[in-house]
């Protein structure tokens, strides 16, 4: 038996929600864990993969594949399970791995579960919980088919690092020009940010900040905590932000150990993108904020008081 | 051009989650069904696209009887007829087999869906379908549009976006802003009664996963209030008590 992993980069480094599925995979403890990586990348890098429990990387060295093509990384994926006999597959939750999965789910007569919170249960059959309702319930549901492919959420396992290193080996995958039916013509990306998905802290601003040109404060602390910073749907709605740090129910979903929001109501749409999260931390001038009810901790003042002071307390205390 | 647009059924993003049965069903006493908003958006860009350039769109559901006035809805906002697959949408492979079949029969120019529906939040359905139907697949798409057989959409990547072309046909899941829902007006609302809603029976389908129960998530704590003029407690809380900084 062996488990299949596939990881993702992001600026030139395999991603930390992938370094979690490679755990996640070990964890299972159901034979040998194998890493596929898709496109160009540094063979140091890859070996890193070993450090989280992977014995061997797949690497498909391409450069067609270094950019995201749902068809053709899911026609790759089908034919790395297909090479390693692999019976589960893991990837972490994102907005490439959940629409690849889908698709391999139907190549190869499988299952795909996404939004895993935790280990499965083997006792009887495989049960695994993921989580519903955008994150207000969970459901235990059996994976019933031969190969079960599972997304896993943030903080589904915790990173525990080996000091081994993996072996690398490449992988020569079938592509076929229908594989590329989709063109990738521009790329708009900000490199080296922290991506709001897989961040450990997240600083969101809300339409108490009054206009874009007071998030100067929000970066300052964001940048204080290495964290990524996020937003309510009215501030990218109209346009202070953009749409991808939209974090709730029709955004992103983050589940970071620490959420400070800041100037945001805690509307129940934008309360589903964090209820996740480990500790939330609520900065508002309104004592009834209804945040403040979803809060571990609060602050009830001016955030353009309570912001700088905060940011100033966090570097002193560094 | 004709239009496929499937919708769930789904609670109001305001509903308060409960089950019933053993905690194997959602308990719906008192809860406001309403079109997924992914998919509410997925609509409304339907419809725009048929109001600029001629065509059909039809909305399917795969659900039971109780879904039909979430359908009449998307009638009222401007779908032109309906399908509804007369089944419990029990796991995603079962509802991709049963939409993949209406798409066969129906020669689509564009099946558009939601990113993800917000009740199993499974983002895998749109996947799956088009892999049955050998066709491409886009999500998450934040803006489409098309120009004879051909379409030019953005997609939303980590940290940014990505501007894509691809021929029609193909399958899309939409988010915002690809367009802005729309409230259906008096004159929807009236000739959407009269909309053709057909009734199908489900075709032969698997299912892969079986719900073993549902749970809810462990209430939340107090929350500690810290003094505005005293930032340095919160910094120690965090470091000390919370241990996340
Ligand atoms: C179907 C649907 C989906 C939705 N999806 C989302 C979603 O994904 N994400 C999302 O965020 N919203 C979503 N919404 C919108 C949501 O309902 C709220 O309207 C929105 O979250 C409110 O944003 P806000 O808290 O920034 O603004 P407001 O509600 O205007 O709140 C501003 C807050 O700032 C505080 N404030 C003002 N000045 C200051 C100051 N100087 N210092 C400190 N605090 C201050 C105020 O007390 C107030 O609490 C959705 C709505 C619907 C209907
Ligand atoms: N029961 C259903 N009937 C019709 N369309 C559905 C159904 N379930 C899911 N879909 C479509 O598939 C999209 C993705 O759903 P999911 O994979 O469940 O997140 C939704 O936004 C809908 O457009």
């Amino acid at each position: 038996m062996s488990v299949l992993v596939f990881i993702e980069s992001a600026d030139g480094a395999i991603k930390k929600s992938s370094l979690e599925a490679i755990a996640y995979g070990a964890a299972m403890n159901q034979g040998d864990v194998t890493a596929l990586f898709l496109g160009q990348i540094d063979q140091a890098e890859l070996e890193k993969a070993g450090n989280f429990g992977a014995a061997k990387v797949l690497h498909v060295n391409d450069e067609r594949l270094n950019n995201g093509i749902i068809q053709a990384y899911s026609s790759v994926l089908a034919q790395a399970i297909e090479k390693t006999g692999a019976r589960f597959v893991v990837l972490a939750k994102s907005a490439l791995g959940d629409p690849v999965a889908a698709r391999v789910a139907i190549k190869i007569n499988g299952s795909f579960v996404s939004n895993v919170t935790g280990l499965p249960d083997t006792n009887g059959g495989f049960k695994v919980t993921r989580s519903i309702y955008t994150g207000k319930a969970f459901a235990n549901v059996e994976m019933t088919s031969d190969v079960k492919i599972i997304g896993i959420r943030k903080n589904a396992v915790e990173l525990n690092e080996s000091g081994s290193s993996a072996t690398i080996e490449t992988f020569d995958a079938q592509l076929s020009d229908a594989d590329f039916g989709v063109q990738i013509k521009n790329i708009e990306k900000q490199e080296g940010d922290v991506l709001l998905p897989e961040a450990d802290i997240v600083v969101s601003g809300g339409r108490g900040l009054k206009g874009p040109e007071n998030w100067g404060m929000i970066e300052d602390l964001a940048k204080t905590l290495g964290a990524a910073t996020g937003c309510s749907k009215p501030v990218s709605d109209m346009g202070w932000r953009p749409h991808h740090e939209h974090v709730g129910q029709t955004g992103v979903k983050v589940s970071p150990t620490l959420y400070i929001a800041v100037g945001i109501s805690g509307a129940i749409q934008h309360l589903a993108g964090v209820n996740s999260s480990k500790v939330i931390v609520v900065i508002n001038k309104d004592e009834d904020a209804p945040f403040f009810k979803a809060a571990d901790y609060g602050i009830v003042g001016d955030a353009f008081e309570v912001v700088p002071k905060l940011n100033e307390a966090l570097r002193a205390a560094k | 051009m004709k239009i496929l647009v499937c919708i769930t059924h789904v609670p109001d993003t305001t509903s308060k989650i409960s089950f019933s049965d053993n905690n194997t069903k959602l308990n719906s006493a008192g809860v406001q069904f309403i079109i997924g908003p992914y998919d509410d958006y997925a609509l409304a860009r339907a419809v725009e696209l048929k109001e600029a350039s001629g065509g059909t769109v039809t909305v399917l559901n795969v659900g039971e009887a109780d879904t039909e006035p979430t359908i009449r809805k998307a009638l009222a906002i401007g779908a032109d007829d309906a399908i509804r697959i007369n089944a419990f949408p029990t796991d995603s492979y079962f509802v991709a087999q049963q939409i993949a079949a209406v798409a066969k029969e129906g020669n689509y120019d564009l099946i558009l869906m939601g990113r993800e529906s917000i009740d199993f939040n499974g983002g895998m359905v749109h996947g799956m379908v088009a892999e049955m139907l050998g066709l491409p697949s886009v999500s998450p798409v934040m803006k489409l549009d098309i120009d004879g057989g051909k379409a030019t959409l953005s997609r939303e990547i980590e940290g940014g976006k990505e501007t894509l072309e691809l021929n029609l046909p193909f399958v899309a899941g939409c988010q915002e802003p690809i367009a802005e829902w729309k409230i259906p007006n008096m004159r929807g609302i009236m000739s959407a009664r009269t909309k053709k809603l057909e009734v199908r029976e489900p075709a032969q389908a698997e299912t892969k996963t079986k719900l073993d129960n549902y749970e809810l998530p462990a209430p939340k704590g107090e929350v500690k209030m810290i003094d505005k003029d005293n930032v340095d407690e919160l910094v120690r809380l965090l470091k000390n008590e919370a241990k996340v900084i």
